[in-house]
């Protein structure tokens, strides 16, 4: 079975783009911590993740964000979601993640933010 | 209508686990948002069986079964490894900024279990342990 997650990486000026395509689960979430991980993320002003193509997501992916925001508000890097199917900012809202981290509509909203 | 599926302990096959959850409800035409829900506190218990309960060992393996009677929705997951698994004690309500504070990756699965399905049990047949959830689909 091929990878059911690919994480592709935009780099621009300060901010860096990571699109996400395919479903964040448990056997999935590697690839997403992976690149949360490289320490080339820390010179970005922002990070904004593209989720137009994320069709699902568990608690080991939201586990992933989880455990890099620290590392990412402590070096000045803002964490941006944008573009995020209902069904997957419903997952967010059940936990109450929706308010503990930002999650705008557009891209345009994520620049600005 | 009811449905079962039998997966080996592998945390690749939490896919097939996906679909086949995704499939039943789809085909009795239940919202995105639900399946979505359903779909998601299945895959969470199937995940916690298979990494914690069997420390991913492809020889075990987990029967599903659904059954859908009208609107009630009821869930059985039956796990045959020989290690007895019952998390339910530890759902409660984690507190997500510590989390987010200390950087942790785990402990919100059976949270978000919890929340979605209207009951959730862990128990003991023949040895194994069985998890049972229910929820009516209005």
């Amino acid at each position: 079975m091929g990878p059911i997650m690919k994480v592709t990486a935009q780099p621009a000026d300060t901010t860096l783009t990571l699109i996400l395509d395919g479903e964040l689960d448990a056997s999935s979430a590697v690839v997403l911590d992976t690149e949360l991980n490289k320490p080339e993320l820390l010179k970005y002003k922002k990070v904004l993740i593209d989720c137009q193509r994320l069709s699902y997501i568990s608690s080991a992916g939201l586990g992933v964000f989880i455990s890099h925001l620290q590392r990412l508000q402590d070096s000045n890097v803002k964490l941006v979601f944008f573009n995020m199917q209902e069904k997957v900012f419903n997952v967010f809202e059940i936990l109450g993640l929706d308010s503990l981290m930002t999650i705008v509509p557009t891209e345009q909203e994520a620049l600005a933010a | 209508m009811q449905d079962r599926i039998r997966i080996s302990c592998s945390r690749e096959n939490l896919q097939q686990v996906r679909d086949f959850v995704r499939g039943f409800l789809v085909s009795a035409q239940r919202s995105d948002l639900i399946v979505n829900q359903v779909v998601l506190a299945v895959d969470e218990v199937v995940a916690n069986f298979i990494i914690h309960a069997n420390g991913e060992d492809a020889s075990q393996f987990l029967d599903l079964l659904l059954v859908l009677a009208g609107q009630h929705l009821d869930i059985e997951i039956e796990d045959h490894g020989s290690t007895l698994f019952l998390p339910a004690g530890k759902v409660a309500n984690p507190d997500l900024r510590a989390y987010i504070q200390q950087g942790r990756k785990g402990g919100m699965g059976m949270a978000l279990v919890s929340r979605i399905m209207d009951q959730v049990e862990f128990f003991e047949r023949n040895s194994h342990t069985v998890c049972h959830l229910t929820k009516l689909l209005t």
